[in-house]
């Protein structure tokens, strides 16, 4: 994880390419590309909720309605305000459906370097799930796993990517440790 | 594989060659002062060895490998006078100075009644009109490349007065596929991207192959069974374990130089502490013991001490510690963050990754932490693994916009980098000790 020197002229193309703005634009985009009903992950992979008509208690329903997905600020690990707000709603969603385990993934950005990146991932992973268990989630149904930087969403050589990538994604079932 | 009944074999087989001119004079000229920095290239004649097709194929390799350190410049065939017919016999000095060839390789390649290929080579110092060296090695056909090697080894080693680095191989994470799917094996290659395969073959991600001293085994991490963890491979067997049974990640492994332990990186929630595994007993020893991720462990090559980053006290900096843990102390102060330290293999210098100013560098510090050299810097240059003479490294970098990574070698001094040839994408290089 590397700081990234923003320069003064490149902060309103940083602004202006807000990644919830990148990814509001790209959920219309397939909207209105397809009209097939759902594209298995498309919204989940941008973390953001769009009217789905997702069976309630779905992976569907947790991916689209609640978001699976919480971001992070560079070499950051604490949880910010708007990730504070998506986690409430994935505590509510668990406490809902009491069934699911969930493991918690947690991504670095690809400036930093492999090893540290793998131990950071982790940190977030694990932040997100002391979260989680502060709003009530039984840490016996929490696991977590790091994969550092080894598998970005997005793919780009600058801030726009490198800040969807940080991220922590809640998924229910899979297999952390 | 690396059959050590091969190289037994080999080295029992080499003999040196009885020089036909009178021994080197004092005043010999070729001699190349390694530690100069960016050094002009010695002109050297490299003729094809006698006979036929495989003759040339080494001779070409030989010239090949000194090529690639910048430390020689091979001279064109095409301009060669004296066709050699006997390389045993002294040669016409005269038709070699006249080309500007300080030095003159000679060789022969013929096959043995029980089927084994027999090498020999001489160097000769044409100014000084004698024979520098020469020797002989016995081998199964199929490792021609190697024989390769070892004469390009021994003409390095007779002209700089260093350990030659031909003779190794790379470990290595061959990357395909696209950025958001792709699929890392481990794979294994020659120093010059020659005879590359893969080691794994499967899905599961696999990072940080790193050889053992014998190069018999590597460890790496898989995230086989989505348990991410520290493995050993018996490179002749392809048998897999995992090292340890630790309640967390292991990851960042490396052996101690006596090959007996693995010391690696446990996370535990949010932090990353340094355990050593001991092969034998199984016993497994901390570390260190903070609240914050050390990682990337390196021990010195006397195994007295060990290397390795930490952000305890905010971004990451290189530390070295007693390889007990004791008297952990920060090494790096420069602008920036550090990280990957890697003892060099004669002890005197750690290399590492620098992030400073959005960009990557690979550089050298003593092991004080003083005389930082930055070797090369770029958008992503990371990783670095020496070569076992500790006069090149080798790493990875992924250009802006580029679809992976590759594998770049350079020169200690920070002259001579060259790309390393790989099928695909690659990084994670880590170079094999040499076979003494």
């Amino acid at each position: 994880m590397s700081r990234i020197d923003t320069p003064a002229a490149g902060r309103m193309q940083t602004i202006a390419r807000n990644p919830v703005m990148i990814a509001l634009v790209m959920t219309l985009a397939i909207a209105g590309c397809s009209t097939k009903k759902n594209i298995p992950g498309s919204a989940g992979e941008l973390g953001l909720g769009g009217a789905g008509a997702a069976t309630p208690g779905s992976q569907q329903d947790f991916t689209v309605n609640v978001g699976d997905r919480i971001f992070f600020d560079t070499d950051s690990t604490s949880v910010r305000a708007d990730a504070q707000q998506t986690l409430d709603r994935q505590a509510q969603w668990l406490a809902k459906y009491p069934n699911y385990a969930v493991t918690v993934e947690g991504h670095a950005d690809e400036r930093g370097t492999r090893e540290y990146n793998l131990a950071l991932g982790a940190r977030r992973a694990a932040s997100t799930k002391e979260y989680l268990i502060s709003r009530g989630v039984p840490a016996n149904r929490l696991k977590t796993i790091s994969y550092g930087k080894e598998k970005p969403v997005a793919v780009c050589d600058d801030i726009s990517c490198w800040s969807q990538n940080r991220r922590a994604v809640t998924v229910l079932g899979g297999a952390g440790m | 594989m690396i059959k050590s009944s091969f190289l037994r074999a080999l080295m029992v087989a080499a003999g040196l060659l009885a020089a036909f001119v009178a021994a080197t004079p004092a005043n010999a000229v070729v001699e190349i002062n390694i530690n100069k920095g960016n050094v002009e290239p010695l002109p050297i004649a490299i003729t094809d060895f006698l006979q036929g097709e495989l003759g040339q194929k080494i001779s070409d390799v030989v010239a090949a490998d000194l090529k690639r350190s910048g430390l020689f410049k091979p001279i064109d065939k095409g301009a060669f006078i004296e066709k050699i017919s006997n390389p045993d016999a002294a040669p016409r000095f005269e038709d070699w100075k006249v080309i500007n060839a300080q030095a003159l390789v000679t060789g022969r390649v013929t096959q043995e009644a029980d089927g084994r290929l027999k090498a020999e080579f001489r160097l000769w110092d044409t100014f000084a009109g004698s024979q520098m060296t020469g020797q002989q090695f016995f081998t199964q056909p199929e490792n021609w490349r190697r024989v390769a090697h070892i004469i390009a080894d021994a003409i390095y080693e007779r002209v700089t007065g260093e350990k030659g680095y031909f003779d190794t191989r790379v470990v290595y994470v061959a990357e395909s596929g696209p950025k958001t799917a792709r699929k890392r094996q481990l794979a294994m290659m020659d120093q010059d991207g020659a005879n590359a395969r893969a080691l794994t073959n499967s899905n599961d991600l696999v990072l940080t192959p790193r050889f053992s001293p014998n190069r018999q085994e590597v460890t790496y991490m898989s995230f086989e069974n989505n348990q991410p963890r520290v493995y050993l491979l018996q490179l002749e067997t392809g048998q897999r374990e995992v090292v340890g049974n630790f309640p967390g990640m292991t990851f960042s492994p490396r052996f101690s130089p006596d090959g007996q332990r693995v010391i690696m990186s446990l996370q535990q929630e949010g932090n990353a502490n340094i355990y050593t595994m001991d092969l034998r007993s199984r016993t497994t020893t901390r570390l260190t013991s903070t609240a914050a991720i050390d990682t990337a462990p390196s021990y010195s090559p006397d195994g007295s001490q060990i290397a390795f980053e930490s952000d305890r006290g905010g971004r990451q900096q290189i530390y070295v510690m007693g390889a007990d843990g004791s008297g952990q102390r920060r090494i790096s102060f420069g602008d920036g963050s550090y990280s990957t330290p890697v003892w060099s293999p004669r002890g005197d210098l750690i290399a590492f990754t620098k992030q400073s100013g959005g960009k990557f560098s690979i550089g050298v510090m003593k092991t004080d932490g003083s005389g930082e050299r930055i070797l090369t810097t770029g958008f992503h240059n990371e990783g670095p693994t020496w070569a076992p003479n500790g006069r090149v490294l080798m790493f990875f970098r992924q250009n802006a916009g580029a679809g992976g990574p590759q594998l770049y070698s350079i020169d200690l001094t920070g002259y001579n980098e060259q790309a390393v040839p790989t099928q695909g994408f690659a990084s994670d290089p880590a170079w094999s000790p040499r076979l003494e």
